[in-house]
């Protein structure tokens, strides 16, 4: 098999491209990785990308990482359904999520940091979804995909995103159907468990994640 | 209907829209929004964007927000020079791939830098507190560097012979802090190669429009004391502080 996809589903932008790679049955080597126990810092992962992020996928002598690139090349690959990626140019348009909403999740303090989810919260559901069923329309997208990712992970922190936003929750559920509700399931199992998860971890193969966290609440 | 777009180039993502548009002549009126009057946050513009963010364009009916999209869609739209946005898929997803990642590396870093020099002592009479202003220039460094080491390497532009829009992003990002007289190419001599030949491929012409703004932000103190500070500043300002 020449695809070869590195994935860590604790990783928002991995669950995007692993559903998106599964529900297109998309043939590809799944590359399990530990980004807590740091192995995107090891020799061997820096071969693979050099930004030394997940996703990364290696397709035969291509490497490439960031994954709207990957999910855009894997659409064209494999010309996946043209409702994940709309020719139709204004649609196409649409697509794209800002990074400016919600993709990192702050780490800052936490009033301010639930704040600004809310404020992209409403804004998602002002700007993007409207009275639509789907970001784009009538059918799922890229758009749809990576935004349910994002939004799914302060929900693994225990903060209940949909609580009194049913709007939200209607689109989520409609999301999660189109999907396939194991697919889904089965991509967020490791965030949805985090907390668990968290007790488990030996602490001693987190320490190089110690001065990027100071450096959060330095700045 | 002419196509309008919406521009502040003060704002990064504002100059590469401009600079695509008027190197690949497409015709457009330029309408121009006040940032450092808030002007995003009044009512007419909320009209043309409920996110209240620049820049905007307006194709018709059609209203599209985001640099990006907006630069793809642009370029599909009027058939520009392949080289921009390349169709052979792997060229196209080197772009997409350095697209991605500037969002949260050059364009962050480098904007942090911008409002640490040049907007907040302005606002607050009083410089960036030390230990802040390094972390943040460490930051840009960093990007810096990964930008050297990943995107560009020893290539004439990031994808290879010819420029794509991967560049112009690229170098609008970086002349933020210049701005604010940290010249982020000083000491670093594949960049400032490559930041030439971008400046020469665009036209130093139409490269200098672009940046007139951004270079005289060193008159934004002036400016806030002429019109007063503008309501969202304040309060953003505090939240940074928190």
């Amino acid at each position: 098999m020449s695809l070869e996809i590195f994935l860590d589903l604790f990783s928002q932008p991995c669950r995007s491209v692993y559903i998106f790679a599964k529900k297109n049955n998309i043939q590809f080597d799944y590359k399990k990785i530990s980004l807590f126990e740091g192995y995107q810092y090891s020799e061997e992962y820096g071969k693979i990308n050099l930004l030394r992020k997940a996703p990364a996928i290696k397709d035969g002598d291509l490497f490439l990482a960031e994954s709207v690139a990957i999910m855009l090349y894997l659409a064209e690959k494999f010309h996946t359904p043209d409702h994940w990626y709309p020719a139709d140019l204004q649609k196409r348009a649409r697509l794209l999520i800002p990074k400016a909403l919600g993709v990192e999740i702050p780490k800052e303090k936490m009033d301010n940091a639930v704040e600004d989810l809310n404020a992209s919260l409403n804004l998602f559901e002002e700007k993007f979804l409207q009275d639509r069923p789907f970001v784009v329309g009538d059918q799922i997208s890229l758009a749809d995909l990576v935004a349910i990712v994002e939004i799914m992970q302060p929900v693994g922190a225990g903060m209940d995103v949909f609580e009194n936003r049913p709007k939200l929750k209607a689109w989520k559920d409609r999301v999660r159907a189109e999907i396939g509700a194991g697919l889904f399931d089965e991509a967020h199992q490791a965030i949805l468990y985090a907390q668990e998860a968290v007790k488990t971890m030996d602490p001693k193969k987190m320490e190089h994640f110690k001065p990027k966290i100071l450096r959060y609440f330095l700045s | 209907m002419p196509l309008e777009l919406y521009l502040d180039l003060h704002s990064q993502p504002c100059r590469s829209v401009f600079l695509f548009a008027k190197i690949n002549k497409i015709p457009f009126e330029f309408k121009a929004v006040d940032l450092s009057a808030g002007e995003q946050y009044g009512d007419e513009f909320g009209k043309v964007s409920i996110i209240r963010k620049v820049p905007v364009l307006k194709d018709g009916d059609f209203i599209l927000t985001e640099s990006i999209a907006i630069l793809q869609y642009l370029a599909a739209k009027h058939h520009t020079p392949d080289h921009w946005y390349p169709a052979e898929l792997q060229k196209r997803a080197r772009v997409d791939e350095f697209l991605s990642w500037q969002h949260t590396n050059i364009r962050t870093h480098g904007s942090k830098v911008f409002w640490f020099r040049g907007v907040l002592p302005a606002v607050t009479g009083a410089p960036v507190p030390k230990e802040k202003m390094d972390a943040a220039v460490e930051d840009l460094n960093m990007s810096l560097k990964t930008f050297e080491d990943k995107f560009l390497q020893s290539r004439p532009f990031i994808i290879g012979d010819q420029l794509s829009v991967a560049d112009l992003v690229a170098i609008v990002e970086m002349m933020q802090p210049v701005g604010t007289g940290l010249d982020v190419f000083q000491g670093r001599p594949v960049l400032s190669a490559w930041r030439d030949r971008v400046k020469k491929e665009i036209g130093v012409e139409v490269f200098d429009e672009a940046h007139k703004v951004i270079m005289n932000v060193d008159t934004l103190p002036q400016t806030f004391e002429n019109k007063g500070l503008p309501e969202f500043l304040k309060l953003r300002i505090q939240k940074m502080f928190n």
